[in-house]
């Protein structure tokens, strides 16, 4: 019987010692053992033995939320929530939507069969994200009334990334001009009469101008957004500078349309303008199609310096070429778009002539800048060069052909 | 990414542009599979492809008992029949950044050539020698992809802790970052042996946990903003991508223990980053 007592008694002291307040954290160690066996029997993880020590620190740090939430939520909108919102926007249809069913074309191409064939290559950027992306086009050419606009890609920047979309526009659009088309050509001139310093007689090349909206470098007008859902952002036009500055720097996109872009040679122009100059050296260098795809359109009175080869559509007679011959040689797949000359446009301009010494370097620019890189080609017009020709005027092949799966090919630059 | 979790991860790096074909996925999965049986590897990743011009190679790694030692790399080119790739030396290292240029051709035979010409002056006549290094495109691989591991493989902190023997093993109680955690760089750290511990101030030191700290924090490197932190998939998944080796992308889907890297590029380091930051 003592025996028994005494050990009733021990447990009881030991029973109170677990129950003594902590000086530390005013716990005490029965509550602790308590609940930490009752995680236990509730969860009934696997090797609990070998992870028992990050458990009961979990009880613990748990028992500290629970004192704190005395204080209300604020109602805080968190980015993804804000995003989420905007995205549902996206799936709603307008009301007055009519529900016919339209037969007319639509500016959009069939995005999902685009992805799909993407796929095929290993390009792409998984399925939802795609899918939010053609709701998202689909609202951008409802918003803007565009004729047409079809994806053009994505561009990965470090804070954000830019969804780029190619639209073309109905009418002219002179709307977003850079200030900076007319150089200033500020002389200095000191108003006292006394005798002047002698002025310097250095002018600034002038500056080259622009092409039109709708031709060249500008053919198509860009949109871009974040993410999708988010508003698209009309980017501005590009101009000759901006793509010969462009040319001689490499610098990443952060992901903020105004960000300055620090770089020697100074860029004109900040984030938007880098991208658009990008873009358009990107669509013109590597944009190609099938041989025979497109054909140009026969406009009337073309006059023979200026070849207006920005206008293609789609050949009727086309037939489709095998894939094997397709996959065989980089001489089946052509370019579509203008190459940009060195000037910086797509048909080159002839600045104003001086007299004297430079009129023999202008006539030597002339005659290097009046033909395209690519020597004419002996299929169709200087614009649909194989790309095979690329090969002689850059060093490393360009030009990746792949064949997916069987039924598949597509061509990698 | 770790091919238990392949078939749902590869979307949450998609944002980077890449991604793999059907036939692909379904193709690696049964490999990787037999792949770790084969070897009796204790986890198998898919680690990601190298694009070279005529072709592509598929690279997996399977680890043992210690993450960081156990490591081995194996090369495919079509998903199915895996070859292992040799371990990379220092000599082959050197080799190998002295002789290759450009990109990768696809072909795991390709040799690359290098001339060496060593002057051996004595007295008026120096006599040049020509050495000619050869490196194969397979050597080649291998050294890439121990480079990038060892230069921008991540993990988030907490996932592998060192075991009291010394062994850098999964963290089965992670249970992820939290979001606010995992905006910040310093949560994230490289995988791979510390190469500077820099003593830290004890502000600094506050969650010091010898058994998760013993990795060099990303928010370290040289130069600052080589790392590009983003959200991505509606906010959901914290994305890395690296500046340094265009194509590695990292993704961790907070308050999950969900995380895993991989390279999808060409293989060449971009030299050219502290111009275009």
């Amino acid at each position: 019987m003592d025996g028994k007592e005494e050990r009733v008694q021990s447990a009881a002291a030991f029973k109170s010692y677990m129950l003594k307040n902590s000086t530390k954290s005013n716990l005490n160690l029965y509550d602790h053992l308590t609940r930490l066996l009752t995680k236990l029997m509730d969860e009934q993880p696997q090797n609990a033995v070998d992870v028992i020590e990050d458990i009961s620190s979990d009880v613990k740090r748990g028992l500290l939320e629970e004192m704190q939430s005395t204080l209300q939520d604020l109602p805080e909108t968190t980015a993804d929530v804000e995003l989420a919102k905007q995205q549902r926007l996206l799936f709603t249809r307008p009301k007055d939507v009519d529900h016919e069913e339209e037969l007319v074309e639509t500016p959009l191409p069939n995005v999902s069969e685009l992805s799909f064939y993407l796929e095929q290559a290993g390009v792409g950027l998984g399925r939802e994200e795609m899918q939010r992306i053609f709701l998202a086009l689909k609202q951008l050419v409802e918003s803007q009334l565009l004729l047409q606009c079809r994806l053009w890609g994505k561009i990965l920047g470090t804070e954000n990334s830019y969804i780029v979309a190619e639209a073309v526009v109905e009418g002219d659009d002179h709307s977003i001009d850079e200030p900076a088309e007319e150089e200033e050509r500020e002389v200095d001139t000191q108003e006292n009469e006394i005798d002047q310093l002698p002025q310097s007689t250095y002018k600034p090349p002038s500056v080259v101008p622009k092409e039109a909206t709708g031709t060249g470098a500008n053919k198509f007008v860009y949109y871009v957004c974040n993410e999708p859902g988010l508003p698209w952002v009309k980017l501005p036009s590009v101009s000759p500078a901006q793509i010969t500055a462009a040319r001689q720097i490499r610098k990443i996109f952060t992901g903020k349309l105004d960000t300055p872009i620090v770089s020697y040679p100074p860029f004109p122009g900040n984030e938007a303008n880098y991208l658009r100059a990008q873009i358009a050296r990107i669509s013109a260098g590597t944009q190609v199609s099938p041989q025979g795809f497109y054909q140009v359109l026969e406009e009337e009175g073309d006059e023979e310096d200026e070849v207006s080869q920005s206008n293609y559509e789609p050949n009727p007679d086309f037939e489709g070429i095998p894939a094997a011959e397709m996959a065989e040689s980089l001489s089946n797949w052509v370019h579509h778009v203008q190459h940009i000359l060195l000037q910086g446009r797509c048909t080159w301009v002839n600045l104003e002539v001086k007299p004297g010494e430079e009129s023999n370097e202008e006539g030597e620019a002339d005659e290097k800048e009046e033909e395209p890189d690519e020597p004419e080609p002996e299929v169709g017009p200087p614009m649909f060069t194989p790309i095979s020709q690329d090969a002689e005027s850059l060093r490393e092949q360009h030009y990746v052909i792949n064949i997916g799966r069987k039924t598949d090919r597509h061509v990698q630059p | 990414m770790d091919s238990n979790s392949l078939y749902y991860s590869l979307e949450l790096v998609a944002g980077s542009g890449h991604i793999l074909t059907l036939e692909q996925r379904t193709a690696l999965e049964s490999s990787l599979v037999l792949l770790k049986k084969n070897y009796k590897f204790s986890r198998v990743l898919f680690w990601g492809k190298i694009l070279g011009i005529n072709g592509v190679y598929f690279i997996a790694q399977g680890r043992g008992e210690d993450e960081m030692k156990d490591k081995k790399n194996l090369y495919s080119l079509n998903c199915m029949d895996w070859f292992l790739l040799p371990p990379a030396s220092d000599s082959m290292i050197e080799e190998v950044s002295k002789a290759t240029k450009g990109r990768f051709m696809g072909d795991p035979s390709f040799v690359y050539e290098h001339q060496e010409i060593h002057r051996q002056g004595k007295g008026n006549e120096p006599v040049n020698e020509k050495a000619v290094i050869t490196v194969t495109e397979e050597k080649r691989l291998a050294v890439s992809v121990h480079q990038i591991d060892a230069e921008v493989s991540v993990v988030p902190r907490g996932a592998f802790i060192k075991s009291p023997r010394g062994l850098v093993q999964l963290n089965r109680s992670f249970c992820g970052l939290s979001e606010a955690e995992a905006r910040k760089l310093d949560n994230f750290l490289h995988f791979r042996q510390s190469k500077n511990m820099k003593k830290k101030s004890a502000l600094d030191m506050g969650d010091w946990n010898p058994a998760m700290d013993y990795l060099d924090a990303l928010s370290d490197d040289i130069p600052k903003g080589s790392w590009s932190l983003q959200f991505e998939f509606a906010r959901k998944v914290c994305v890395l991508r690296s500046l340094l080796w265009f194509g590695l992308t990292f993704y961790h889907v907070p308050m999950t223990p969900q995380h895993g890297y991989i390279y999808i590029g060409d293989g060449t380091k971009n030299l050219d980053l502290p111009f275009m930051l």
